[in-house]
C-alpha cells in the first residue's frame, strides 16, 4: 500500500478556505440556533399558553422527525418553486440553524425546568414580574447547566455541516471532494479532512469547558 | 386610613384544594398591623398553604383575602398580574428552604429587587443593603456567595432580602425548620428584633417558645381549619379545643419541636 499525501499539501489553500467556510456556516447556525432555541424553549414551558406551545411543539416535532439533509434540500431546492431563490450559503446557515434550534430548545427547556421551583417563587414574591424573574434569576442559573449539552450540540453541528457541501457550498467537505476528483487520492484526502474536523470539534469542546469553569468560578457551582 | 388595630391580612372563608385533597376548608385569619400572628399545627394541617395563599403563590379557590388594604383574591379570582406584582413588593416572604439566589453574592441577593423593581441606583441600593445585612449580623458576609453560608446565615440574608423592599408585612413559612438546632436561635433573634420594631408578621412555625414569647395571636390549625386562636397564654395554658390539647401535648413530648418535621420538610408545601 502506498500513501501519497501530496494532493493534500498542494491543495492546502483550498482545504483551509473550505475549513473557514465550514466555521462560518457553523457559527452562523449556532447563533441562529441559539436564538431560535431560546425562544422555542421558553415557548414550551407553559402548555396553558396553547397557541405558542402548540406552534413550538410542532416545530420541534417536524425538525427532529425529518432528516437534516431533506430539510436542507427543501430550503435549497424546494423554495425556488415558490419563486423564493435564496443563496446557497444562506440556505446552509438557515437550514442548519433551524435544525439546531429544535435541539437547543430542548436543552433550554430542560435546564430551566431543572432549576428549583423555589427560585421562581422567591423572585415572584419579591414582586418581580415573570419576565424579570426569568431574566435575572432563572435563566442565569439555567445557563451553566446548558453548557455541557450545548457542547454536544455544537460539535454535532460542526460535523453535520459537511452536508451543506451538497448545496454547492464550498465548505471543507466540498473542497476535499474537488481535490479527490482530480487526484483520485480519496483515502488521504478524507483522512486530512477528518483530522481538520477533529481539531475543530475538540477546540470547541475545550472552549466550552473553559466557559463552564469561568461561570462556576462566579459562584454558580 | 387604617388605624393601628386594623388588619393588614384579612382572610375570610379561604378554601383550597389540590386535586381531590381539600387542604383549606374555610379559614378565617387576621393579622393586625404591628402585630405578630403565629400559626401552629400538625404537618399537613394547611398552615403553609394558608400563608402561601396570602401572597398569591397559591390561588385560594374560595373565600377572600385582603392584604395591605388590597383585595388579593376573591372566589378564586386573583388580582391582575401588574397589581399583584406591586402588592407582592409590599409583602415580604421568607421560605423554609431560604431560596437565596445562588448565582448572586449576598449583597446582590439583597439589592436585586430594589434595583430592578424600585429603580434604585446601585450605590443607593447597596448602602441600604449593607445597613440591613448589618442589622441581621452579616455585615462581613456581603461579598460571599450563598453556597459559603451556614443555614442560619442564609436565612438571615433571606430576611434582609425581603426587608430590602420595605414591606408592610412579612410572611415566614417555617423559617427555622430546615436549620440545624444550634442555628435556630440566631434566626429567631432577628425575627424577635423585627417584631419589636413593630413589623407586622405572619409566622408559620413549630417553635412553641417563639410563639409563646413573641406572638400577639396564636392560631391553631388542623385538617384545613382553624381550631382556635387567641393570645399565647390562652392557647398554651388553657386550650379550648381537645385537638389543640393533643397537639400541644405531642409537641411537648417530642421536646425540641422545631426539628420534628425536618424529614418531611421538602414536601410540606
Amino acid at each position: 500500500m502506498d500513501f501519497d499525501f501530496s494532493p493534500v499539501w498542494q491543495g492546502w489553500r483550498e482545504l483551509a478556505h473550505g475549513a473557514l467556510v465550514t466555521v462560518e456556516i457553523t457559527i452562523g447556525a449556532i447563533v441562529l440556533g441559539c436564538l431560535v432555541g431560546l425562544a422555542v424553549g421558553l415557548g414550551r414551558l407553559d402548555p396553558k399558553r396553547r397557541v405558542i406551545y402548540a406552534a413550538c411543539t410542532a416545530y420541534v416535532g417536524f425538525i427532529r422527525g425529518t432528516p437534516l439533509l431533506v430539510q436542507l434540500f427543501i430550503w435549497f431546492f424546494g423554495l425556488p418553486h415558490f419563486g423564493i431563490n435564496l443563496p446557497a450559503f444562506f440556505c446552509g446557515v438557515v437550514g442548519m440553524g433551524m435544525y439546531s434550534g429544535a435541539y437547543v430548545s430542548e436543552i433550554v427547556r430542560g435546564a430551566i425546568q431543572s432549576i428549583d421551583r423555589g427560585q421562581m417563587e422567591a423572585a415572584r414574591s419579591l414582586g418581580m414580574p415573570y419576565r424579570v424573574a426569568m431574566r435575572e434569576i432563572v435563566i442565569p442559573q439555567a445557563a451553566i447547566r446548558m453548557i455541557p449539552p450545548l457542547g454536544n450540540e455544537f460539535i454535532a453541528l460542526i460535523k453535520n455541516s459537511s452536508l451543506v457541501s451538497l448545496l454547492t457550498i464550498a465548505d471543507l467537505m466540498h473542497e476535499g471532494q474537488k481535490i479527490i476528483s482530480t487526484s483520485y487520492r480519496s483515502l488521504e484526502v478524507y483522512l486530512a479532512i477528518a483530522l481538520i474536523y477533529f481539531v475543530l470539534t475538540n477546540l470547541t469542546g475545550l472552549a466550552l469547558r473553559g466557559a463552564e469553569r469561568r461561570l462556576a468560578a462566579g459562584g454558580l457551582a | 386610613m387604617n388605624g393601628e388595630a386594623s388588619p393588614i391580612i384579612h382572610a375570610r372563608g379561604v378554601t383550597k384544594s389540590f386535586g381531590a385533597l381539600a387542604v383549606l376548608k374555610g379559614v378565617d385569619f387576621d393579622c393586625l398591623r404591628q402585630q405578630v400572628s403565629v400559626v401552629i399545627g400538625p404537618s399537613g394541617s394547611g398552615k403553609s398553604t394558608l400563608l402561601r395563599c396570602c401572597n398569591g403563590l397559591e390561588v385560594a379557590d374560595g373565600g377572600s383575602i385582603e392584604i395591605c388594604g388590597v383585595r388579593l383574591v376573591e372566589n378564586g379570582r386573583m388580582l391582575p398580574e401588574t397589581e399583584l406584582n406591586a402588592l407582592r413588593a409590599k409583602v415580604g416572604m421568607v421560605f423554609q428552604a431560604f431560596n437565596l439566589f445562588p448565582h448572586l453574592s449576598v449583597l446582590d441577593n439583597v439589592t436585586i429587587a430594589p434595583r430592578k423593581l424600585l429603580g434604585l441606583a446601585r450605590d443607593e441600593a447597596e448602602a441600604a443593603a449593607r445597613g440591613l445585612l448589618g442589622k441581621v449580623g452579616l455585615a462581613e458576609k456581603v461579598d460571599a456567595f450563598p453556597a459559603a453560608l451556614s443555614g442560619g446565615q442564609k436565612q438571615r440574608v433571606a430576611i434582609a432580602r425581603a426587608l430590602a423592599m420595605k414591606p408592610q408585612v412579612m410572611l415566614f413559612d417555617e423559617p427555622t425548620s430546615a436549620l440545624d438546632p444550634e442555628l435556630v436561635g440566631e434566626v429567631l433573634q432577628v425575627m424577635k428584633d423585627l417584631a419589636r420594631e413593630g413589623m407586622a408578621m405572619m409566622v408559620v412555625t413549630h417553635e412553641m417558645g417563639f410563639a409563646r414569647e413573641v406572638a400577639d395571636t396564636v392560631s391553631v390549625m388542623d385538617h384545613g381549619v382553624v381550631l382556635e386562636s387567641g393570645p399565647p397564654a390562652q392557647i398554651f395554658d388553657a386550650p379550648q379545643h381537645p385537638r389543640t390539647r393533643e397537639f400541644l401535648q405531642a409537641v411537648t413530648l417530642r421536646g425540641t419541636t422545631a426539628r420534628v418535621n425536618r424529614s418531611e420538610a421538602g414536601m410540606a408545601g
